[in-house]
């Protein structure tokens, strides 16, 4: 094909994409340069205001928790779609897909376990009410 | 067969030629993007997904460490806690370290893909002493908190802050061996296609390590450092 790069000594594969390929997001916003760019630029900004949400007093102090992990979220979607060139394509969805299913265990083994942990933490009797010889 | 050779035929074949405005060849059944009809992936992206999925897993991993952290980081045993112990300034440096590391390796990938030696080594080279310099900083943090008596015995909270950072720390040090093999392989190899796929799992792997530290710099030290 014409449009297939050729600076590539494989040919570039259009119907799958790799994680993390370059040539098949030229034609992208996200691709090239200009991508690293933006997302080094993004990435900075949101790391800046991660340190001030703690160093400042700008933010309520109970939702600080809650404003670093919502940062925190959006620098890693930065760094997934400008460093690892991520796309919701039609040649990206085994790797979109893969990616959902880490995401999922993720959330399940850290919720989970914060979760389960917790509620043992309140049904536990604190030692000092405990008989001496134990239950 | 008139109907074959009407769009066999055609001066201009579409399909070359749309790549440019629709590279995905949305709707086409030549052979287009997700519907199974395109063969075999090449070499290049199995690897890739491959190690894409090694990736995952390796984060999920890491996921069993943030959960251990998260349940643990209040068990101080009455020792040091994290506002005492984080140190922001060093950690904002490592931060920007990293980060900066993770932008000059997709700009040695950029250059890989122009078959511009000399650029790829220097970029290369540039993400290698960030990185060594990152680990140089949290080996430096490690060796103070061990000697104001903080170290990973001394509550269940350290014994897991030890365990994950330590973790993440070992990883970028193993991508450093990565990444010297790789120039030493470039430089003797060239731009062959094994040592291009090798070069890209680097990237990947090197991006994964800097979306890993984001977590850990956001619910370990910020989070530790303003409760």
């Amino acid at each position: 094909m014409s449009t297939r790069d050729s600076h590539e000594d494989h040919v570039p594969d259009m119907d799958d994409a790799a994680p993390g390929q370059e040539v098949v997001n030229d034609r992208e916003p996200i691709g090239g340069l200009t991508g690293y760019i933006i997302g080094f630029g993004l990435a900075l900004l949101l790391t800046a205001a991660s340190f001030a949400v703690v160093m400042t007093d700008l933010v309520y102090a109970p939702a600080v928790i809650s404003a670093l992990v919502v940062l925190a979220i959006a620098q890693m979607g930065v760094h997934l779609v400008f460093f690892l060139h991520l796309t919701t394509g039609p040649d990206n969805t085994n790797n979109a897909l893969a990616l959902a299913f880490g995401v999922f265990v993720v959330v399940l083994l850290v919720l989970g376990s914060i979760w389960i942990m917790s509620h043992l933490d309140h049904a536990m009797m604190p030692a000092h009410q405990m008989a001496p010889g134990g239950f | 067969m008139s109907a074959t050779t009407a769009t066999g035929g055609l001066p201009s074949d579409i399909s070359s030629r749309s790549g440019a405005h629709d590279p995905y060849r949305l709707g086409r059944h030549d052979g287009g993007a997700g519907v199974g009809e395109g063969g075999p992936a090449s070499r290049y992206v199995t690897v890739s997904y491959g190690f894409w999925i090694f990736l995952l897993s390796d984060i999920i991993m890491f996921s069993a460490f943030f959960a251990g952290y998260a349940v643990l980081s209040g068990a101080t045993e009455g020792g040091p806690t994290g506002r005492e112990l984080f140190d922001l300034p060093r950690v904002a440096i490592q931060t920007g370290l990293l980060l900066t590391s993770s932008f000059t390796c997709g700009l040695a990938s950029l250059a890989s893909h122009r078959r511009d030696q000399l650029f790829t080594q220097v970029w290369l080279a540039v993400s290698g002493l960030l990185g060594a310099g990152f680990l140089l900083l949290e080996l430096q943090e490690f060796a103070t908190m061990i000697s104001d008596g903080a170290g990973p015995s001394r509550s269940a909270f350290l014994s897991s802050f030890f365990a994950l950072v330590g973790c993440h720390g070992l990883h970028v040090g193993l991508g450093l061996l990565f990444l010297a093999t790789m120039m030493a392989q470039l430089a003797v190899k060239g731009f062959r296609d094994d040592i291009l796929r090798r070069l890209h799992c680097f990237n990947l792997f090197w991006h994964a390590l800097d979306i890993v530290w984001i977590a850990i710099f956001s619910l370990v030290y910020l989070l530790g450092a303003s409760s």
